[in-house]
C-alpha cells in the first residue's frame, strides 16, 4: 500500500501480533530475534476513454525474520504467512547468521521510553467505499480533465487505495502492531498541437475519497501539459530557478541521504564534519516530522518499532543533527532518533528521513515569481536518479518550465538542464514560499527560489 | 542444468478449472501466471558482510479480459481454493454480460529455453558467495589510500514461472539470474567522488569463472580516483562520443520506450504513425532480442507465455516495428512479439524491452575520437528516463572526459545529458565496429521493474546538450 509506514498501536492487530510473538519466543540463549509481518490489500482502477481499462484487486502478506548472534546478522523472508513457510524462514535466517562479519554495533532496537503520539491512520469511510463509486470517480476525473482544454487527451486516470496491517516483536522488548489505509487519484495528460505533444500529470490525496479535489487535479494536469506547447530550447546561462512545490519535494528527497546518520558514519555524506556549521541560507529550517498528521507519510512508530518523533535537522541554516536508527546510533555513540525505515517484510531496517518539511515562508508562488527579474520557473525535472550524486553533491537534471522576465511568466522552455551542487544550492536559496502542498511523498512541497544555477540549453 | 524442471507448480487440471472460472462472468479471455522464486543476496559495507538474505516469493496472478476491460487479482495461496477465489475476484472485476460454462483446452506444455546454466547458484555454498564480496572489498581498497568506502552486493535468483490462458497457451520457464555490483567512494581535496561497476547474467555461478570481481572492484575504484581530479562538465551543446557497451541506455530512452506498442496505441509516443519512415540515421539498426543467451534481459518465454524472439525495430534508420504484448497485439490484430513482461505475479503484464541494442557500424573506435575536434567522451553512462510523448530524454554520465583536438583529455564531473529522441537518432553520424553489451539494467515503467540488457558499438552523436556548470 502507498502509505506503508502507517501504524497505530490504538488499532492493534492481534492475529499478526500472535505470529511475531511466537517466532520471538523461539529464541535461544545468546540469540536476538526480530519478526516483522505485514498483510495488506490494494484496489487499482484505471480508466481510459470512458471505460475501465483495468481493475486490480489484490491481497498480499509476508514475514521477515532477523536473527543476531555474536554480532553476526542473518535475515530471511517469505511472501506468505503459511506456518511451514514461517518455520523455513526462521531456519534460513538462523543459517545465514554464520556468514555475517561480527559487528560490535549489530543489534535490535530497545524500548527507549519515548512516547508515541497517537494519530488516526484508519478511515472507516474509505474501508467501506463501494467499488462502483471508485470507478465512477475515476471516470469523473477523466471527464473533468478532458473538459479543461480541447487540446488535452487523457493517457490514464487512476484511483488507488490500499490498506495494511503490520506487527513487529523483538527479544529486546519491542512489541507493536497497527493498521492504516490510504487512497489517491492521479491523472496523466497529453496535449497536442500539430506534430507536437507535451505531457502533464496531477493527483489528489485524502484520508477518504470525499477529501479529493478532482477539479483541482484536472486543472493542474491540463495546465501542466498545455503550458508547455510551443516550448523552445533556451540559451545556456546562469540564472535563478523557481522550483514548483512538486520539484522542491523531489529536491528535498535527494537531500535526505546526506542527513542519514549511517551514511555520515560510513563517509558517504558531505555533511559528515559540518555539525554546528552554517550549511544553508539562514532562512532554512528543515525538520523531519512524521508526527505531523498532515504529512502523507505520518507515522507513530519507525521501522524498528520505536516512537516516531519531530527532529530539527537544519535550524536557521545551521546543521543541528543527523537522523539515526538504533544501529547507526550505536555506531556514532548517539541515540536513535526514531528514523529506522523499512520497505516491507522483505528487507531489514535502514535509516532515513520519514517526513521532511521546510519551514514555510509567507509569499505565494505568484509573489515569488514577481520578485524574480530574470529566471526560469521549473515545472518538472527529469533524471534525478541519473544526474544527482548525493555523495559528491553534483546536481544536474533535465527540466522543463517557463521563462521569467521582469517578474512575469514568459515563454515555455524544455529540453534543457539545470545544474549546480547540492552544497551550493542550499546556500543559494533566496526565498521560500508559503504555499505548502502535502504531496504523496516523504517530503512536503512548496515553492523554492534558488539563485546562480546553470541552465544548459542551446 | 542441475535444477529440476519437471515439477509443475500447479496441476494442469486445476489450471483449466481456474481459467474456466475466470471466464464465468462472460469474459472472453482468462490467464494465470504462477511464479515461485527463491533468491539469495549478500551485502558488504564498511568492511563487513552485513548479512545474507534468503527470500521466497510465490503466488499467482489471474487476469481476465472482457472487451476493453482487464480484471486482475493475485494471491500467494496456490491451493485450488485460493486460486479459484482469485479467479472469481478477477472475473468479477471484469464483469461483462452473462457468463456460461467454459471448457479450457490447454496445449501441451511449451518450453523454449534460451539460457544454459552450468552451476546452479543453489548448489553453491553461501560461504563462496560471501567470499566474492570480501575479495572485491580488498581489491578496491588496495588500489589507493584515497578509497574511503566500499560496498559490494551479490544476488542470485531462481524463478520458475508457468503461464496458461483460455486460448490454450501453456508455457513454462526457469529463469536463473546472477548479479554482482561494487561501489566505491574516494576522498580528495575537492570532496568525494564515486565509482561503480556491475555485472548480471541469466546464467549461474559460472559467471564468476569468466568475470573477476577483483577486476570489477579495481575498475570502480579507478573510476572514483580519476573523478577526484574531474573538472565541472561543460554546459551547452557539443559532440558526444559514447564508448562501446556503455551507452545502450541512450537507445533504451531515446526510442526503446517510444516503440512500446501500448504507449504508441495511446498516442503517447513521438514514434506513433512513423512506421516505414526514416526515424534515425541510416547507420542505425536497432534490435530487441529476448533470445540472447546469457544476457540480462534474456527470457525463454515472456510473462504471457509467448516464446521470446528477436525483433528488428529500426533497420538502416527506417522504423520497421514496435514491440507488442497480448492486449495490444489483439487490438491491432497482429502477432505478439515476446515483449509482454511483468515484475512479479502481483503485477499486470505490459510491453517491455528485453535486450535492446544497436548493431555494428564500420568505423574504428579510435578514429571516431580522432575525428572529434572538441567534445565529450562518455566512458560510462548511468541511468536515464524519457517522456515518450515529447521524446525528451535524459541520461547520466558517470565517467566522462573532454575530447580536445581529437584526444581524450581531462575527466569531467557527473551530469545529465539531455536530448530529444528523434533528433538524437538522426544526429548519430559515426558508428563503430566494436559492439559490446553493457551493464545489467533494471527498467522501471508504471511502477514495475524488470531486468533488461542493452548494447552498442562506440558511436558519435554530433550534438547533445551537456548538463554541466562550466561555460
Amino acid at each position: 500500500m502507498s502509505n506503508g509506514s502507517s501504524n497505530s498501536s490504538s488499532n492493534n492487530v492481534p492475529d499478526l501480533q500472535a505470529i511475531v510473538d511466537r517466532v520471538v519466543a523461539t529464541a535461544v540463549k545468546g540469540e536476538q530475534i526480530e519478526a516483522y509481518v505485514s498483510r495488506g490489500g490494494e484496489t487499482a482502477v484505471r480508466v481510459y476513454e470512458g471505460e475501465v481499462e483495468h481493475f486490480v484487486s489484490a491481497q498480499s502478506e509476508g514475514i521477515g525474520i532477523r536473527v543476531i548472534k555474536d554480532g553476526r546478522t542473518g535475515f530471511a523472508y517469505a511472501g506468505t504467512l503459511d506456518a511451514d513457510a514461517i518455520a523455513e524462514v526462521l531456519a534460513d535466517a538462523r543459517d545465514n547468521v554464520a556468514f555475517g562479519t561480527p559487528d560490535e554495533y549489530a543489534g535490535l532496537a530497545e524500548p527507549d521510553g519515548v512516547a508515541q503520539i497517537p494519530q488516526k491512520f484508519w478511515d472507516d469511510e474509505l474501508a467501506a467505499y463501494a467499488t462502483a463509486d471508485k470507478i465512477s470517480l475515476t471516470k469523473e476525473l477523466e471527464k473533468l480533465t478532458l473538459g479543461m482544454d480541447s487540446r488535452v487527451r487523457v493517457e490514464e486516470s487512476n484511483y488507488d487505495d490500499g490498506w495494511g496491517e503490520v506487527a513487529v516483536a523483538t527479544t529486546t522488548g519491542i512489541r507493536e502492531s497497527g493498521r492504516g489505509n490510504s487512497c489517491y487519484v492521479s491523472v496523466s495528460t497529453l496535449a497536442d498541437d500539430g506534430d507536437e505533444t507535451q505531457t502533464g500529470f496531477s493527483f489528489s490525496v485524502g484520508d477518504s475519497p470525499k477529501e479529493f479535489n478532482l477539479p483541482k487535479a484536472a486543472r493542474e494536469a491540463a495546465e501542466r501539459a498545455t503550458r508547455l506547447l510551443g516550448a523552445v530550447k533556451p540559451p545556456s546561462k546562469r540564472t535563478t530557478v523557481v522550483l514548483d512545490p512538486y520539484v522542491t519535494s523531489q529536491f528535498l528527497g535527494v537531500l535526505s541521504s546526506t542527513l542519514n546518520g549511517e551514511n555520515v558514519s560510513k563517509g558517504r555524506s558531505f555533511f559528515a564534519d559540518k555539525l554546528g556549521e552554517t550549511v544553508a541560507d539562514p532562512r532554512i529550517t528543515l525538520v523531519d516530522d512524521p508526527t505531523n498528521p498532515l504529512a502523507y507519510t505520518a507515522t507513530d512508530i519507525d521501522g524498528e518499532g520505536l516512537a516516531a518523533r519531530r527532529n530539527v535537522l537544519i535550524e536557521n541554516g545551521v546543521l543541528k543533527m543527523f537522523v539515526q536508527s538504533s544501529y547507526s546510533a550505536r555506531r556514532t555513540g548517539t541515540k536513535s532518533t526514531g528514523n529506522a525505515t523499512r520497505g516491507g517484510f522483505g528487507g531489514t531496517p535502514g535509516v532515513g528521513c520519514l517526513a521532511m518539511q521546510l519551514q514555510p515562508g509567507t509569499q505565494s508562488q505568484e509573489e515569488l515569481i514577481k520578485g524574480v527579474d530574470d529566471g526560469v520557473w521549473i515545472q518538472m525535472v527529469q533524471g534525478l536518479h541519473s544526474g544527482v550524486n548525493p555523495i559528491s553533491g553534483d546536481f544536474s537534471t533535465g527540466a522543463s518550465g517557463m521563462m521569467i522576465r521582469n517578474g512575469a511568466v514568459a515563454e515555455p522552455v524544455r529540453e534543457f538542464t539545470i545544474a549546480s551542487t547540492l552544497q551550493r544550492m542550499l546556500l543559494d536559496i533566496v526565498a521560500i514560499g508559503g504555499d505548502i502542498d502535502w504531496l504523496p511523498s516523504r517530503a512536503v512541497g512548496l515553492t523554492l527560489v534558488i539563485r546562480d544555477v546553470t541552465m544548459s540549453g542551446q | 542444468m542441475s535444477i529440476s524442471t519437471s515439477e509443475n507448480l500447479v496441476e494442469a487440471d486445476v489450471i483449466a478449472k481456474v481459467l474456466a472460472k475466470g471466464r464465468s462472468t462472460g469474459a472472453e479471455f482468462s490467464e494465470i501466471y504462477i511464479e515461485d522464486k527463491r533468491s539469495t543476496s549478500a551485502g558488504l559495507d564498511d568492511g563487513k558482510v552485513e548479512q545474507v538474505t534468503s527470500g521466497r516469493d510465490r503466488g499467482a496472478g489471474i487476469r481476465v479480459v472482457a472487451g476493453e476491460t482487464t480484471g486482475f487479482a493475485h494471491t500467494s495461496d496456490l491451493s485450488e481454493r485460493g486460486l479459484l477465489a482469485a479467479a472469481e475476484a478477477a472475473a468479477a472485476a471484469a464483469r461483462q454480460g452473462d457468463g456460461g460454462v467454459h471448457k479450457i483446452a490447454l496445449q501441451p506444455l511449451l518450453r523454449h529455453p534460451v539460457n544454459t546454466v552450468r552451476i546452479s547458484p543453489s548448489d553453491v555454498p553461501k560461504a563462496s558467495k560471501v567470499a566474492l564480496l570480501e575479495r572485491a572489498n580488498a581489491a578496491a581498497r588496495s588500489i589507493d589510500g584515497a578509497i574511503v568506502q566500499v560496498s559490494a552486493g551479490y544476488g542470485d535468483s531462481y524463478k520458475r514461472i508457468l503461464v496458461a490462458n483460455s486460448d490454450g497457451v501453456f508455457s513454462a520457464d526457469d529463469q536463473v539470474r546472477t548479479l554482482f555490483r561494487v561501489s566505491v567512494v574516494a576522498s580528495g581535496d575537492a570532496g568525494m567522488q564515486t565509482g561503480y561497476d556491475s555485472l548480471g547474467h541469466t546464467i549461474g555461478f559460472e559467471v564468476f569463472d569468466e568475470n573477476d570481481v577483483e577486476e570489477m572492484a579495481i575498475r570502480a575504484a579507478k573510476q572514483a580516483i580519476v573523478k577526484l581530479q574531474a573538472r565541472p562538465a561543460p554546459s551547452g551543446s557539443l559532440p558526444v562520443v559514447i564508448k562501446q557497451g556503455s551507452g545502450g541506455v541512450l537507445f533504451h530512452e531515446a526510442c526503446g520506450h517510444g516503440l512500446e506498442a501500448d504507449l504508441v496505441g495511446k498516442g503517447a509516443s513521438v514514434y506513433r504513425g512513423k512506421m516505414g519512415e526514416l526515424v534515425a540515421s541510416p547507420l542505425v539498426t536497432l534490435i530487441d532480442d529476448g533470445t540472447m543467451s546469457g544476457e540480462w534481459g534474456a527470457i525463454g518465454i515472456d510473462d504471457e507465455g509467448h516464446p521470446s524472439q528477436r525483433n528488428v525495430l529500426i533497420e538502416n534508420g527506417i522504423l520497421t516495428d514496435y514491440m507488442w504484448d497480448f492486449l495490444r497485439a489483439r487490438k491491432e490484430n497482429r502477432r505478439q512479439s515476446g515483449n509482454g513482461r511483468r515484475q512479479s505475479y502481483a503485477d499486470l503484464p505490459m510491453v517491455r524491452m528485453t535486450n535492446t541494442f544497436v548493431t555494428n557500424g564500420t568505423e574504428n573506435p579510435d578514429d571516431i575520437v580522432r575525428a572529434t575536434e572538441h567534445g565529450v567522451y562518455v566512458a560510462k553512462l548511468g541511468g536515464g528516463s524519457v517522456d515518450t510523448a515529447s521524446g525528451d530524454f535524459v541520461f547520466g554520465m558517470v565517467e566522462a572526459y573532454l575530447i580536445e583536438n581529437g584526444e581524450i583529455t581531462e575527466p569531467l564531473r557527473e551530469s545529465n545529458l539531455i536530448g530529444n529522441g528523434p533528433q538524437v537518432l538522426k544526429d548519430i553520424d559515426l558508428l563503430g565496429n566494436d559492439f559490446a553489451m553493457g551493464n545489467p539494467g533494471m527498467c522501471g515503467k508504471d511502477g514495475q521493474g524488470v531486468p533488461v540488457g542493452d548494447g552498442q558499438p562506440t558511436l558519435r552523436v554530433k550534438a547533445m546538450t551537456i548538463g554541466g556548470t562550466a561555460a
